[in-house]
């Protein structure tokens, strides 16, 4: 992986507005449960950071997929994982199949107002009763004239409290799960979406997520994206770019935990000397460090290969995986060796093991990872062995 | 990393060798406790491949270090990890300081044969205690008139009773010890050279590991690499490249090992069903060849970052750290699946398992690593708070 002085300069724009706009207010932000996404997300487009690898007509950058990963890498600096998380929805999972395969009036619509930071975006994929396993979603739209009626619900909704729009995935037709599926934008306002509740959850606290209910809600045909019945396939792919940016989106928040562990435990002294000092806690972030410089390789392979046109299916979900285990495993090992200071609540370890905790869950869980990886070693029994 | 199709030419020309000329004969090897390498080296010679990138002068290829890369990682495909541990100190631990700092004569006399593959080379520098911390080394060469006397013992010599001349690490002087010290090429048929014996070691059964006592041998000073008392310097590069192929030269072996569990549990019922459709070993391996990828990408990224001139002290180790912790975790955890046909001492499992044991102690053990990484990030302790 090769990069330029532009990457270099998107960093410095992420860190930047960071600093500025972002980290000042976490702590208040996971305090109300939610963060102002309009007013966060109208900043970073006036920036020119929602829109990086999308098209130029719809007031993108045009760059290609590695501005987006810098992206993901560069908001590891934001002192909790919501935030990330939100922007994340907005630029790399509710946005990627619009920008690529919806018509321009529909990316006029909704894409254009999402990379200038008008639009919250949100994806509807998950239900209740389907999560990693996709093809089992229950929600329909109908075709009634020119609209579709949409009923079901939707589960774990990211910037579903705030959204102006979803990308919901819906059986749209009979036959085969994997060819009776649209996605859909859906704005939120609609008659008959309804929000039912914000969750309450174990971390990710500054972000507000929801479980949605769809009353016969009647949007557009022409608000489908793409082609009709083509839906998981889209989604397929954008699941893609929504692992690729885990992976790439863990690195950082490591290398700030483990930074911020060293300089913890070089000023705290027990029997008189640096707690770092010991062999055990200094060797041990050794061995923590070069496991997010394995990932960080990972990473850059994975976007290398993708950029070279291959099939990053393999390397992209096991970025994933490798991001879940190892954000565990770092946030667990460093709250160890801050004692009591890091079983604070507001402690930056604190809420990197509870907000953390959901990399191994959403986006795929950990096992899903691990049945593509195995269905693509070939090693993953018939259904019926299972 | 992209690679070019010369980079594919060199592993077909060290495949076709593997193949014709060293894995139909391994097993009698491991049995004999040595492999010819005389006879092996010269076909590795006649092909090209001990010098694809040492100067053209010495007849090397000229090519840059991730051609030397590409073949370190094809050698996993040798059924042994003798065979391939003994080329690596030919190519890349006991000639690199040679290529790099060699006078034309010294380069002339012991490099040329060393690539064309009429010598066999071997590296002196650990001793009875001094192994991991090379500045203690005990091994002295004094000067008298225009020869070196040199005095003391080698240990862990790889290559050591069949080879032709040793690249010597010696203390030649007084003063502080990261500057007394010299690489000297050192013929082992010189008189006072005594292989004192070939160890018994726990796997790498093949390879000959020998100790050595030197009394009284006298080599001219012209067989000096480089400048008198540069020794530990070059030795610390030549280390570089040692880890970077310690850790490539592990990636396929390990993949080796996973794709034949899967054979084999494929083909081995139990409960009227595969071994393999257990979700618990299809998953594990699954997670083990993520952990194959992780050391694959850290290398990769090792080697494009040292093309590009810069220092890759941290990524080396790391990727050295890495590769032994993996090699342990996939030879045990293979071993399992294959239950008592595992633990046969013939089998690939048993063989990998024993050899590959040797990884996380040979060329600079993991703590080592773990020390260097802890030096580079900052966190390693004074001396005295140690």
């Amino acid at each position: 992986m090769k990069f330029t002085p532009e990457h270099e300069a998107l960093r410095q724009t992420w860190k930047t507005l960071i600093d500025r706009e972002i980290n000042p207010n976490v702590d208040e932000w996971e305090k109300e449960g939610a963060f102002p996404a309009h007013q966060l997300f109208k900043k970073m487009g006036d920036a020119g950071l929602l829109g990086v690898d999308k098209p130029v007509e719809f007031g993108g950058s045009g760059l290609d997929f590695s501005y987006a990963m810098i992206c993901s890498e560069s908001l590891g600096l934001v002192n909790g994982g919501s935030i990330p998380m939100a922007t994340g929805v907005q630029i790399s999972m509710a946005t990627p199949a619009l920008a690529r395969y919806g018509s321009d009036e529909l990316r006029r619509e909704f894409l254009a107002p999402s990379i200038s930071g008008d639009y919250v975006a949100c994806l509807g994929v998950s239900e209740t009763g389907a999560g990693s396993d996709v093809a089992s979603i229950k929600t329909t739209a109908r075709r009634v004239g020119g609209d579709w009626v949409i009923n079901g619900g939707k589960m774990w909704t990211t910037n579903g409290a705030q959204a102006d729009w979803m990308c919901l995935l819906a059986n749209t037709g009979e036959g085969q799960v994997h060819k009776n599926k649209s996605l859909i934008v859906v704005p939120m306002k609609t008659k008959g979406v309804q929000i039912v509740k914000k969750l309450d959850k174990l971390g990710m606290r500054a972000s507000d997520t929801v479980q949605t209910f769809f009353d016969e809600v009647k949007v557009p045909v022409r608000y489908t994206i793409g082609q009709p019945g083509s839906g998981f396939i889209y989604q397929m792919q954008q699941f893609q770019e929504e692992r690729l940016w885990a992976g790439a989106g863990t690195l950082m928040g490591c290398d700030r935990i483990i930074n911020a562990t060293i300089d913890y435990t070089r000023d705290r002294k027990v029997f008189g000397r640096p707690l770092l000092d010991n062999q055990v806690i200094h060797f041990r972030l050794g061995e923590l460090k070069t496991e997010v410089e394995a990932l960080r390789s990972l990473v850059y392979r994975a976007c290398e290969e993708y950029l070279a046109g291959n099939d990053v299916t393999m390397l992209a979900s096991m970025a994933k995986l490798k991001a879940g285990r190892l954000r565990r495993e770092v946030s667990d090992a460093c709250l160890q060796y801050w004692g009591g200071a890091g079983y604070l609540w507001d402690n930056p370890v604190a809420r990197s093991y509870r907000d953390g905790r959901l990399g191994s869950i959403g986006g795929g869980a950990d096992e899903v990872m691990l049945q593509i990886i195995a269905k693509l070693m070939g090693t993953l029994p018939r259904l019926g062995n299972r | 990393m992209q690679f070019t199709p010369e980079h594919a030419e060199i592993r077909r020309t060290l495949r076709a060798i593997i193949d014709k000329d060293i894995n139909p004969h391994v097993d009698k090897w491991e049995d004999d406790g040595i492999f010819p390498a005389h006879e092996v080296f010269k076909k590795l010679g006649g092909a090209g491949l001990l010098g694809i990138n040492k100067p053209a002068e010495f007849g090397g290829m000229a090519l840059d270090y991730s051609y030397a890369m590409v073949m370190a990682e094809e050698l996993g495909h040798i059924n042994c990890g003798s065979v391939p541990m003994a080329i690596g100190v030919q190519t890349d631990m006991a000639t690199p300081a040679l290529a790099r700092y060699g006078s034309d004569a010294l380069r002339r006399e012991f490099l040329a044969p060393s690539i064309a593959g009429d010598y066999v080379a071997c590296l002196g520098v650990s001793e009875t205690g001094a192994g991991s911390d090379v500045a203690s080394l005990k091994t002295t060469a004094r000067r008298l008139g225009g020869d070196w006397v040199i005095d003391g013992g080698k240990m862990w010599t790889t290559n050591g009773t069949q080879a032709d001349w040793m690249c010597l690490l010696a203390n030649t002087g007084e003063g502080p010890a990261h500057k007394n010290k010299s690489l000297i090429c050192v013929p082992m048929k010189t008189k006072g050279v005594q292989i004192v014996k070939k160890l018994d070691k726990l796997g790498m059964r093949s390879s000959d590991t020998a100790q050595i006592f030197f009394d009284e041998v006298k080599v001219p000073v012209r067989n000096t690499i480089g400048q008198e008392g540069m020794g530990f310097v070059y030795q610390m590069q030549q280390f570089q490249e040692e880890r970077l192929w310690g850790a490539v030269s592990a990636v396929v072996g390990m993949e080796r090992l996973i794709d034949q569990t899967i054979e084999y549990t494929r083909e081995r019922k139990v409960f009227g069903r595969p071994l393999l459709d257990n979700q618990v070993i299809h998953f594990k391996l699954a997670e083990l060849r993520t952990e194959v990828e992780l050391v694959r990408s850290l290398c990769y990224r090792a080697c494009e970052e040292y093309l590009d001139g810069k220092d890759v002290t941290m990524l080396a180790s790391m990727a050295k750290l890495k590769a032994g912790r993996a090699l342990r975790l996939v030879t045990d955890g293979c071993l399992q699946y294959w239950g008592g046909a595992g633990y046969l001492w013939e089998s690939p499992t048993a063989r990998a398992f024993r050899d590959s044991r040797l990884a996380s102690i040979g060329g600079g053990a993991d703590e080592v690593m773990l020390q260097i990484i802890a030096k580079l990030m900052g966190t390693l302790p004074r001396l005295e708070n140690r």
